[in-house]
């Protein structure tokens, strides 16, 4: 039987703040300009958090139109790589979309049919959200927008082609460093412009006050689903939560149930690049310090004069120089920790998951399921890591290919 | 205490014509030649420049001013350039405020760009992403060191807000005249206008500046006709594109417009 999950965070919860500060972190840092949309889309979904209709129509889109829930899968093979420990994924993977990005986007969806506006606007980086905004919009006859770096939309042609399909208009953003920050900088300038008439659909849990809290709420059903799967199967939590943290959508919404448990570690892994010491990164909440970027203050990848550093990953979804400021308030606190993880660690544990367990997971993902095969090493035997495996790899064939030179032998 | 910028607004008051205000990116296209374009906007009829911070995600601003501000990091401005400018323009007798997103503020520190700015001689700071809401520091910053602080509204701003908005400012307040990115346009916005008496009604006496779109004397002069400062950036932006002359021209035929008492035809 479909568990219905409910929407509401959990009571203990004692962040966010009324305007969306988590401690120092979070607020609302825009212009003037946006305050009105701000406030209209935090009164409209705080009424449709409390109302039976809207909780019912999104619990039954996630069960029919998304397949929730999405299964646990203990990994026998691949845990022989993990020091004796038990690797335990949380298969978000097998999500309609092929991503966690999805859970997020149908209650926004909801809510923009809810607010009467025709129009939705999207940032994307790896294109995950962006289909999955595409394939809502084409669910509920809204007009879609995705505005998506160049660079991005060369490497991850894949899902430009799926989200054309979906009938998105997609359009790459040749400012700056052309990825996701610039995606996301284009987007803004867009809702400014037409925020009458259109909902900004922001894919993770950055931006400005209400988003933080509203996409972490939308992808807690990662997490409390989980928690009943891993007691009900084990008769025990985990020892640690994995996940990646790229704004940090997926890992909130797997670790925010587990805040409450204190025997459960929580540990975010960022992506590395080339190294941290190389400068070739995007692990903001290991390398950066306390910032303003697109609506909110958290931790943020800048250099001396408060200007953003461009960032560098393999995953395009991963490869932001900022994070969601309740993550930057959970490292404060120290109930989450966050590693980095290299190009190199997460195409290996990419190409060892998809060899051990048939599972080709996205190249973001690979990076937490690196984190995992680490924490298993320093937990040892016995031990339960559960893994949020957010995306699948299909999009990143293209990229594999090229790493591993997979093709070499056809001449 | 009484704004930096009171004596500017009375005696364009006692002119019966409205303040003329140029922006341009410290920086652009050098730190050398933004400060004899700022001087040349001066000369031809400016009555404040503001001086921009270059930034890297300038979320509010067109292709226009994204692209000199991109030139202006490129050649390594930093925030003690934006200082220097400043205080050259203020050692000539010239008034300047700054312009800036906030995460550089935060950044160099919010009570020591108050106090750097204030030594410079610059009479206040533009805060387009930093809403009152958010800004304590920054108001007792300012506070501290007699500067203005100048907000924004916007037409979508509620009566509520823009009383809040009016109430934390100092200086004048800047009224975007219609919803979008900086960028010059052909018609000046009905919603100006509409903003402009909104803000008079709920907070009387504040000087209001209009800005975005502004690009020839003769919006200029529309605006002049409600408004107590015109503001122009973009179109600055686009002028030096011819140096020195360029901006000089367009502060002149800004400036006439201002002082027209009436709107003219198009």
């Amino acid at each position: 039987m479909t568990k219905m999950v409910s929407i509401q965070p959990a009571p203990s919860t004692a962040q966010p703040d009324v305007s969306g500060h988590f401690g120092r972190y979070g607020g609302r840092f825009v212009p003037e300009a946006l305050i009105a949309a701000l406030d209209e889309l935090t009164a409209a979904y705080t009424n449709a958090r409390s109302d039976p209709e809207f909780t019912a129509r999104l619990n039954g889109l996630l069960a029919d139109y998304t397949g929730r829930p999405s299964p646990i899968t203990e990994t026998p093979r691949l845990s022989q790589h993990a020091g004796g420990a038990r690797i335990v994924l949380k298969r978000e993977d097998l999500n309609h979309t092929g991503s966690h990005k999805i859970n997020n986007v149908l209650g926004q969806a909801l809510l923009t049919q809810r607010m009467g506006k025709p129009r939705v606007i999207a940032e994307t980086g790896a294109g995950q959200h962006g289909v999955a905004t595409a394939t809502a919009c084409a669910l509920l006859g809204l007009q879609c927008v995705v505005y998506m770096g160049e660079v991005d939309t060369e490497r991850q042609a894949l899902n430009v082609a799926r989200m054309r399909l979906l009938g998105a208009e997609v359009v790459p953003v040749k400012t700056g460093s052309r990825t996701l920050k610039d995606a996301i900088n284009e987007a803004l300038r867009d809702w400014v412009t037409n925020v009458d008439h259109t909902h900004y659909l922001l894919g993770t849990v950055a931006g400005p006050h209400p988003f933080p809290v509203m996409v972490r709420d939308f992808h807690r059903v990662i997490g409390l689903e989980a928690r009943d799967q891993m007691l009900a199967r084990y008769g025990r939590l985990p020892d640690a939560v994995a996940a990646c943290v790229g704004g940090g959508s997926n890992a909130i919404g797997i670790f925010h149930p587990f805040i409450g448990d204190s025997s459960v570690r929580l540990v975010g892994f960022e992506a590395a690049g080339d190294g941290v010491d190389t400068g070739r990164h995007a692990a903001t909440l290991s390398a950066g310090e306390p910032g303003m970027l697109h609506g909110a203050l958290s931790y943020l990848l800048q250099d001396s004069d408060g200007q953003t550093i461009e960032t560098h990953s393999i995953s395009a979804g991963l490869d932001y120089p900022g994070v969601g400021p309740e993550h930057s308030w959970l490292k404060d606190t120290g109930r989450a920790e966050y590693r980095p993880i290299t190009d190199a660690q997460a195409m290996e544990a990419f190409q060892l998951l998809s060899r051990t367990e048939g599972i080709i997971p996205a190249i973001e993902s690979a990076h937490a399921v690196a984190g995992a095969l680490q924490l298993g090493a320093e937990l040892g035997e016995g031990a339960l890591v559960l893994v949020n495996l957010s995306g699948r790899g299909d999009k990143d064939v293209d990229t594999a290919v090229k790493w591993f030179n997979l093709l070499e032998d056809q001449q | 205490m009484t704004s930096r910028l009171a004596p500017l607004f009375d005696a364009c008051a006692a002119d019966h014509r409205a303040a003329l205000v140029g922006y341009l990116p410290a920086g652009f296209p050098t730190v050398d030649g933004s400060l004899a374009l700022l001087r040349a906007m001066l000369d031809g009829g400016c009555d404040l420049v503001e001086v921009g911070v270059p930034y890297s995600d300038p979320v509010l601003d067109g292709p226009t001013i994204q692209a000199a501000a991109d030139t202006a990091l490129r050649g390594g401005t930093r925030m003690r350039d934006v200082l220097s400018v400043v205080e050259s323009i203020a050692g000539s007798g010239g008034r300047a405020v700054v312009m800036t997103y906030w995460n550089p503020v935060h950044r160099y520190g919010v009570d020591a760009l108050a106090r750097d700015l204030a030594a410079a001689g610059g009479v206040g700071v533009i805060t387009p992403d930093l809403i009152p809401d958010e800004a304590h520091d920054w108001l007792d910053a300012a506070q501290a060191h007699n500067l203005d602080r100048i907000f924004l509204v916007a037409p979508s701003s509620t009566d509520q807000r823009i009383a809040a908005t009016a109430a934390a400012t100092r200086g004048f307040l800047y009224a975007s005249s219609v919803m979008g990115v900086t960028g010059a346009r052909d018609v000046v916005s009905h919603a100006a206008g509409t903003l402009v008496s909104r803000v008079r009604e709920l907070a009387p006496g504040l000087p209001v500046g209009v800005g975005l779109g502004v690009r020839n004397g003769a919006q200029a002069a529309e605006v002049a006709a409600f408004a107590d400062a015109v503001i122009v950036g973009s179109a600055f932006v686009t002028a030096a594109a011819d140096g020195e002359p360029g901006v000089h021209a367009l502060a002149a035929d800004l400036a006439t417009g201002v002082r027209r008492t009436a709107p003219q035809p198009a």
